[in-house]
């Protein structure tokens, strides 16, 4: 459905040219979840931005190919980009405390892709909300469609940004490490979410994470980022059980386990 | 923003009442003056403070009290359009240069900088000089005067608005630049701006009375609070609370608009 080739992105806006991804390959299918892995910097968010049509034109230069439905996202022009963004492909990120507008109302934020992108009747608009807000298991959907963001706490932003990206049910969801600022609880919640989303809808995702136990639980297909190069790619299983790179083989030996006193002890 | 954190804000409660007591008069005035602030009577010329005359008469035998009001009309007539001339163009400025940068940002911050440079009051003057006197031109030319500062305003909250992860959502979702621009990001800057749009209607009262005062900004026979205080130059000795109730009311003016921009800036 949508086919990444040989991306690369260069920055122009320091003394030297510093290229951040070299010759990035994805494709992604209806209703497949695949996992991005890397460490800070290791360029995963910036083929992510590419991809949803967010990079700035100015100060770096982008080769390669996005094909979304024929089109090549990087080279098309702003009006058929934007088309795409809100309506085809939806996107949530990290932080979800400043990923909501401060000075709107949940409810007006969660319409605004139904908004641009349909012509449908405010009544209307407000029962999609509603309708989506109780989707990502928000209680009292009607009360916190009238809420603003500092009244609900890091897990409900998310869900609420989960809800504004999944609208117009967009046919790929790019979630930018949306469970890292969250604690461990509630990213077993949004996590299930998301794979329930997959399910129902058949919306592709693109997850992106440093944490390879979490996407080895979410994604059938992981690729391994580091340093701006895809050094590893493969099913879930393979990457987890059988890596073959020795920086996947430290990712996977960086995660934490929990292991019982009395099993220690004996 | 919340009734309690409101009731401590003294400043805000403080200003409130006063601009909201300034108001009422003024807009009193418009509908009712005790006697017509043009209209002269010789026989009452200088009369002192009375229950007939509340603030005296001046040297035609004009109710200063009656005056006074219109004059705060005047007065705030001209400082809404400045201000409002100010914060339309600063608001389009400040936008513009902010979220786009670039050349566009130099070329117009870099005019904005030079407008800067002179003292509005100055600026004012070249303007004046230029249209000739009378209200709608004090108001044109304080205005343009106006504009840097409130650009520069919404600029450095724009600039520091555009990065959010907030815009970056509303771009996903579909929204263009002018909707980004003026739909998601100008409610943000509010209260700063609000702040700044307190203090602008401040100096923009202490302009026109400053310009009305030096003879170039509103013409007679409308009063002006800036006019009075000029015309009580002559009688400062023989009659004082001729130039004492003008200057009071341009001091309480001020004030109010001050304490209501000192209190939403805690907000």
């Amino acid at each position: 459905m949508i086919r990444v080739t040989d991306l690369n992105i260069e920055f122009f806006d320091h003394e030297r040219p510093e290229t951040v991804v070299y010759d990035f390959d994805l494709t992604l299918h209806e209703g497949e979840i695949v996992g991005l892995v890397g460490e800070s910097g290791s360029g995963k968010s910036m083929s992510a931005l590419a991809i949803a049509g967010l990079l700035s034109r100015k100060d770096m230069k982008k080769r390669g190919e996005i094909l979304f439905e024929g089109v090549n996202l990087l080279d098309c022009d702003r009006k058929t980009l934007r088309k795409f963004q809100g309506n085809e492909i939806g996107m949530i990120f990290q932080e979800p405390m400043t990923s909501l507008n401060p000075v709107k109302k949940i409810g007006w934020q969660v319409e605004e892709a139904l908004r641009l992108h349909t012509d449908l009747s405010k009544e209307e608009r407000k029962k999609r909300a509603i309708e989506m807000l109780q989707k990502v298991e928000l209680h009292e959907p009607e009360r916190v469609y009238e809420q603003y963001p500092h009244e609900l706490s890091g897990g409900m932003r998310q869900r609420v940004m989960i809800a504004a990206a999944m609208i117009c049910d967009p046919k790929i969801l790019i979630a930018d490490e949306p469970t890292t600022a969250l604690d461990v609880t509630i990213q077993e919640q949004i996590v299930a979410l998301l794979k329930r989303i997959n399910q129902e809808k058949k919306t592709a995702i693109l997850f992106i994470s440093h944490d390879l136990s979490l996407v080895h639980q979410l994604c059938e297909r992981v690729l391994v980022m580091k340093g701006g190069y895809v050094v590893e790619n493969g099913s879930a299983d393979e990457i987890f059980y059988h890596p073959k790179e020795e920086y996947t083989k430290k990712l996977i030996a960086a995660i934490p386990k929990v292991v019982r006193k009395t099993e220690k002890d004996s | 923003m919340n009734w309690k954190k409101i009731r401590k804000n003294k400043n805000f409660i403080a200003g409130s009442i006063l601009t909201g007591i300034m108001l009422l008069l003024i807009l009193a005035g418009c509908f009712y003056t005790p006697y017509n602030p043009n209209t002269m009577d010789p026989s009452a010329k200088f009369a002192g403070v009375s229950l007939k005359h509340l603030m005296g008469c001046d040297n035609f035998g004009r109710d200063i009290f009656s005056r006074v009001l219109s004059g705060s009309r005047t007065t705030l007539i001209v400082a809404a359009g400045t201000v409002l001339i100010g914060v339309v163009f600063g608001i389009l400025i400040g936008a513009l240069t902010g979220y786009y940068g670039g050349v566009l940002d130099e070329v117009l911050m870099r005019i904005n900088d030079a407008v800067f440079a002179f003292p509005s009051i100055l600026l004012a003057l070249l303007f004046i000089s230029l249209l000739g006197s009378g209200k709608y031109h004090v108001i044109i030319a304080l205005g343009i005067a106006f504009v840097p500062s409130f650009a520069r305003i919404v600029r450095s909250e724009f600039i520091r608005n555009k990065n959010m992860d907030y815009v970056k959502s509303a771009k996903l979702q579909g929204a263009g630049d002018f909707r980004i621009m003026f739909v998601h990001i100008l409610p943000n800057t509010m209260t700063v701006l609000l702040s700044a749009i307190m203090i602008g209607f401040n100096n923009a009262v202490l302009a026109e009375a400053g310009m009305s005062f030096l003879g170039i900004g509103v013409q007679p026979p409308d009063a002006s609070l800036g006019r009075m205080l000029s015309e009580a130059q002559s009688f400062l000795f023989s009659a004082p609370m001729y130039a004492l109730f003008p200057g009071l009311t341009i001091i309480l003016l001020v004030l109010g608009f001050g304490l209501l921009s000192d209190g939403l800036k805690n907000e």
